[in-house]
């Protein structure tokens, strides 16, 4: 008698999604999707949908979902916190929303401690909207408004949100990962887990930031670009973890 | 309660929020207001509210949105400048039909402006201010009393429409202290089936969104909102005639300035002059059809503002050439004196109205 | 006896899970699904481990791993 032993979480809806092929996201979805079930979750989370290509996530997920404004998920999310303290509450943010429009937001929610998980997907570009340069972007990496490469006398060197985000008190996990091999995926599930354990059990903020590729935008197959993210994007952001509590168990 | 206390206009919004059950407050400090952001500050651990004073007015527009979302009742407050900020995120909570009160407390602009009283923001409550195509309630009260009535009901009709609704005061009425008791709410709790509560066993996750990329979708949205607001004009077009009965002029000013034009008109009612005064009370719904109404019996209407001429316009579009309308207004947080708008009324009654 | 399972309708052609396979049984088909991709395959059920690599992999979950 055959059994299924691996397919889609309860968590993720069964619809066909816009992304790319080859396009990190759906299996950061995926990942967030199992965390969720294996938590017992998915019963009272709400999720945050933020603006780039991850923006029609709500139709995605099967919890509850909120549509934000271009870098505002944080504060959204910390809304729906402060009503439904008992919810698991996350945020879903691109590189362009997290670190460029919606650097205040992220910083004070991290800051203020707030009970939310933000899942931050770092493909070095500006996706949705044709490929532009993102906060991230390496120098030299071109791009349609970096099409010189990017200038380090002029848009200075990308953002390490991590890093940044480290030096606050109320960030109580704080973890880099990549979903590039099976190896790197099991780690970033982990870390995905454990950043909505440290919600949970209210300790405080917590966020994975996720490296991924953009092959339609870096112009490479998807094959190619996990090589181009290994080569490129890893050496100047490391994986690792930036801020660890534990949490009681 | 029902005993009259002397409050500040500021913290009887305040107060009047927590009676209608406001118990989630998201706002940043600015002058002529920062008296409400603290007064909740103070009064919702009392009642285990939420308070969190924001990064900046974005970052509390936002924080709105989630919580309207989630199924609270919920406020924010700022004046003209932080309202500017937080018009992206009226568009979307007009889009997504959320329920919440944000309060203005105007001052004068533009730009960072002067810190006394405005009305200069009444084009960006009622005409917009955000993008697209949508109405925000504006209910202007002009007494602290009001202020408080005004609130109450602010929530009932946020949550009765599933609408924004704004109360649009002044940095006088802000800080002015009157006697004030607060009425119970007439709540009758709303169901929000709609909210995103988490799914809690409901088979069907619910969205709030206002993005939609087919248009001939987007275009039945804005339909449907169209279609609420013609219902919110039909219901809910408030104000307040003040000897209006006889009147060969009618005043039509809101807010303080209504307040100051009381004196003006009592002074010239005194001396002959039969003036009375319509007072817009919802600034949307412009009370329309009684100012159209008025025009069949009166020889001009005369509008009060401290603006270069904003409500004024929609007077004209109102009284639809029948009658001249004149204004006269201040600009920067200049206060108008009761003398200068008894001069215009006088002006105004001998044909000498000017513009 | 484990083998994948691909919904070749929700394939997109991306080709990633050609390399995760450690039995190298994972390759594009000749055809193409009705949206114009190649969807996956596997060339050779009988050598399948159900390691679920390849459905881990997979960004469209259109690979599921029956025993």
């Amino acid at each position: 008698m055959a059994e299924k032993v691996f397919g889609r979480p309860d968590a993720l809806l069964d619809v066909p999604t816009h992304y790319c092929p080859g396009c990190h996201h759906g299996i950061i979805h995926r990942l967030v999707a199992e965390v969720l079930d294996e938590l017992k979750a998915t019963d009272r989370t709400v999720g945050v949908a933020s603006v780039g290509c991850s923006a029609l996530a709500y139709d995605y997920f099967n919890v509850d979902m909120v549509q934000a404004a271009h870098g505002r998920a944080p504060a959204v999310a910390t809304g729906i916190k402060r009503v439904l303290p008992d919810g698991v509450v996350f945020t879903y943010q691109g590189d362009g929303d997290i670190a460029a429009i919606g650097t205040a937001e992220i910083v004070h929610a991290a800051a203020r401690g707030e009970r939310i998980t933000t899942i931050f997907v770092n493909n070095a570009i500006y996706g949705m909207t044709g490929g532009q340069m993102a906060p991230t972007s390496l120098v030299n990496q071109v791009t349609t408004t970096s099409p010189y490469g990017r200038k380090l006398e002029s848009a200075g060197m990308p953002i390490k949100l991590s890093e940044l985000l480290a030096t606050l008190d109320g960030a109580k996990f704080l973890a880099r990962v990549a979903v590039n091999n099976p190896a790197n995926m099991a780690k970033a599930k982990a870390a995905i887990k454990k950043a909505f354990e440290i919600q949970i059990s209210g300790l405080g903020f917590a966020m994975v930031e996720v490296l991924s590729t953009c092959p339609t935008n870096w112009g490479v197959t998807p094959i190619e670009a996990n090589k181009w993210m290994e080569s490129n994007m890893m050496p100047y952001y490391p994986l690792g973890t930036f801020r660890s509590e534990e949490v009681a168990k | 309660m029902s005993e009259k206390i002397l409050m500040k206009g500021n913290e009887a919004i305040g107060e009047a929020s927590v009676v209608a059950g406001c118990r989630h407050y998201f706002g940043y400090p600015i002058t002529p207001q920062s008296e409400l952001i603290e007064y909740m500050a103070r009064r919702l651990p009392q009642v285990n509210g939420e308070f969190v004073q924001a990064e900046s007015e974005i970052a509390a527009i936002n924080m709105v949105y989630g919580a309207a979302s989630a199924g609270a009742r919920v406020m924010t407050s700022s004046s003209s400048p932080g309202i500017s900020l937080k018009q992206e995120g009226i568009s979307y909570i007009a889009g997504s039909q959320l329920p919440c009160v944000i309060v203005n407390i105007q001052r004068g602009g533009p730009g960072l402006g002067s810190i006394q009283p405005g009305q200069a923001d009444y084009f960006q409550a009622t005409k917009g201010g955000g993008h697209g195509d949508y109405r925000n309630i504006v209910l202007a009260p002009n007494s602290v009393q009001e202020m408080a009535d005004i609130t109450i009901d602010a929530f009932d009709l946020a949550d009765k429409w599933r609408n924004a609704v704004m109360i649009l005061g002044d940095g006088a009425l802000g800080q002015m202290m009157e006697p004030v008791e607060f009425k119970e709410s007439t709540r009758i709790p709303v169901e929000k089936p709609w909210a995103t509560t988490g799914r809690h066993g409901r088979i069907k996750p619910n969205i709030v969104n206002s993005l939609n990329l087919q248009p001939d979708l987007m275009e039945k949205h804005n339909h449907v909102l169209q279609d609420k607001y013609a219902r919110i004009e039909a219901a809910e077009a408030r104000w307040e005639n003040l000897q209006t009965v006889d009147a060969e002029i009618i005043v039509v000013a809101y807010g303080i300035t209504s307040r100051i034009a009381t004196t003006a008109i009592n002074k010239a009612r005194a001396n002959g002059i039969k003036v009375g005064m319509l007072r817009p009370i919802s600034l949307w719904p412009f009370p329309s059809k009684p100012l159209s109404d008025l025009a069949q019996q009166v020889k001009a209407f005369v509008v009060f503002e401290m603006s270069a001429g904003q409500m004024v316009e929609d007077v004209r579009l109102s009284v639809n050439g029948k009658r001249p309308v004149f204004f006269h207004g201040r600009t920067g947080g200049m206060l108008p004196t009761p003398k200068e708008l008894y001069e215009k009324i006088v002006a105004v009654s001998n044909g000498e109205g000017g513009k | 006896m484990p083998r994948p399972v691909i919904n070749e309708e929700r394939c997109k052609g991306c080709e990633l899970c050609t390399i995760v396979c450690p039995k190298k049984i994972m390759v594009m088909a000749d055809h193409f699904n009705s949206k114009g991709y190649r969807p996956s395959s596997c060339s050779d059920e009988s050598q399948c481990i159900g390691c679920a690599l390849c459905a881990r992999t997979c960004p469209d979950v259109a690979i599921e791993i029956w025993k």
